[in-house]
């Protein structure tokens, strides 16, 4: 199942974008008849400094997440987790530190986990992404979700979709041999309220193959 | 973060060139320190030639020992059924850095490229002459507990971050790099630099110049069976070493016939800890001799306000580490 979607920023977004250029556009505008010869004056009439700002700001971005192809223009400096965030609307997975140290940005690129904060989006161009609302099938919640739901793995929830993302890698990756090999193959996923023993028991349980 | 130009080459010749052409062009690989340092506007480019599609990424064995193309993943490194056979230390010490997500999108030639961690360079109302050439060490009076031992200067005492290099400079690895004016290979001991008087500049890198593979030696793949990566740390797990120490043994009967030491959090490099080697070649493996490389491998050591409890744990650790290798600890 797969439908092509193009998308922008949200409405609101989008317009205090744009009130904000044409501000600068205004203000630089006054600034070139005030100062500069003709040219640059019709430059400006032109919007030849917008276009120009246009081609170079925003580039074609392909993505498949969760099984849905997805054509965007973005801007260079958008992360991936901004993306899925703000043009997606897939707000499962949320931006904690945005500096790679915490984990709940946490997401599936080609099958393996990366801090989504810390990824250009363009340089995933072509790839395919599985987020928190990929892993349930229909109405039926993936095994390790049920196992956090019946063990506790978590308070207040804000790093769980990211706890759940590395936790579905970890099985895959082989590195849930032992509680030890848990912990430390799960470190780069802090829980502030202290989950921690419950998301092991949660994982080893899924290991075992008893959900 | 601010606006920057971005292009996606696919060859590695156009890369090099793309980036010739601009004064303040980076190249980004797994984006893991220079998305971080960019939000942090400590880097702010014009533009990012993404080099993730270059063809840059092969692990394998060849006639002098084992290529590894710089865009290899941390963890494809660390994974791969060959290095963790022959060359452990190096799969156990990138194991031992960041976190499993950070691993697989962190590469090679940027982990050998990546800044130190210095809160003062992370700091842009602080002084650093790192971060800002001239405008002084903030570390140098102020909180300096994670700081140098060895090889500062009185402009900078940062140290340099990585797990992997320690091991590399134990492991004697070779970078490879090609630029405008063509490929040469550095040797890892000649690739980060001590800060002097420019510790802006952390290695030996030319201008354009891009990191395309790190090659280890056949004769290393010997130090595979008596070996171990210790990092001391504030917390169990993810988080920069106070000290660790890359050790590698060759032993018969009992003797070591060649050693391998390098220490990481105590330089601007990986701090190769050559003298030590040198003693312990040919002696017996017992504590009394460990003790004794690591007293020769302190020489020189000098700490600064908050950093003193690293000249006990530094050779505490070098020892500790020697017996987990040998099996005299476990």
């Amino acid at each position: 199942m797969s439908t092509t979607k193009p998308c922008t920023p949200t409405d609101g977004e989008d317009n205090s974008n744009g009130t904000r250029r044409d501000f600068l556009k205004q203000t630089s505008l006054l600034t070139a008849i005030a100062l500069t010869p003709g040219t640059v004056v019709k430059a400006a009439e032109n919007q030849w400094d917008e276009k120009l700002a246009g081609v170079f700001e925003k580039q074609a971005l392909h993505l498949e997440v969760n099984g849905v192809k997805h054509e965007l223009m973005v801007e260079p400096r958008v992360t991936l987790l901004e993306v899925l965030r703000e043009y997606l609307d897939l707000t499962g997975t949320k931006k904690g530190c945005d500096r790679g140290q915490c984990g709940a940005c946490t997401v599936h690129v080609n099958g393996v986990r990366v801090n989504s904060c810390l990824s250009l989006a363009l340089t995933n161009d072509g790839k395919k992404i599985t987020t928190i609302e990929g892993l349930a099938k229909e109405e039926e919640l993936h095994p390790m979700q049920e196992a956090f739901i019946k063990h506790d793995g978590f308070q207040c929830g804000y790093c769980t979709s990211g706890q759940i993302m590395s936790a579905v890698a970890l099985l895959k990756e082989g590195h849930s041999g032992s509680e030890t090999e848990i912990r430390e193959f799960m470190s780069g996923n802090i829980c502030r309220c202290g989950a921690y023993p419950n998301i092991v028991k949660a994982i080893q349980e899924v290991k075992g193959g008893m959900v | 973060m601010n606006q920057f130009q971005y292009t996606r080459p696919a060859e590695t010749a156009v890369a090099v060139k793309s980036l010739a052409k601009e004064p303040n062009g980076y190249f980004l690989a797994g984006g893991t320190n220079l998305v971080d340092m960019m939000k942090m506007g400590l880097v702010v480019p014009d533009k990012l030639i993404d080099i993730n599609r270059l063809p840059l990424k092969k692990i394998e064995k060849t006639a002098t020992g084992m290529h590894i193309g710089a865009l290899a993943s941390n963890s494809e490194v660390a994974e791969h059924a060959y290095i963790k056979a022959q060359y452990p230390l190096l799969a156990l010490a990138i194991n031992a850095g960041a976190s499993p997500q950070l691993r697989n999108m962190a590469t090679v030639g940027g982990n050998l490229m990546q800044r130190t961690r210095c809160p003062y360079f992370f700091d842009t109302a602080m002084p650093c002459n790192k971060r800002t050439p001239g405008s002084g060490c903030g570390a140098l009076e102020g909180i300096n507990r994670m700081h140098a031992l060895f090889g500062a200067s009185d402009k900078c005492i940062a140290v340099n971050p990585s797990d992997m290099n320690v091991a590399l400079a134990a492991l004697d690895a070779t970078i490879h790099v090609t630029g405008v004016k063509g490929p040469r290979a550095i040797k890892i001991g000649d690739f980060h630099r001590l800060p002097g008087d420019h510790p802006e500049l952390d290695n030996t890198l030319q201008k354009g110049e891009l990191i395309t593979s790190v090659d280890l030696p056949t004769a290393s793949s010997a130090y595979n069976k008596h070996v171990y990566y210790l990092k001391i740390r504030d917390r169990t797990s993810y988080a920069f070493a106070l000290v660790s120490v890359a050790a590698a043994l060759h032993i018969e009967n009992n003797t070591i016939t060649g050693a391998r030491l390098a220490m990481g959090g105590v330089a601007h490099k990986p701090w190769r800890l050559s003298t030590a080697e040198t003693f312990l070649k040919g002696k017996a493996v017992n504590e009394d001799n460990f003790k004794h490389a690591a007293q020769i491998a302190m020489q020189g050591a000098k700490a600064y306000e908050y950093n003193k409890f690293k000249l006990k744990l530094a050779p505490n650790a070098i020892v500790q580490s020697l017996k987990l290798a040998t099996g005299l600890a476990s």
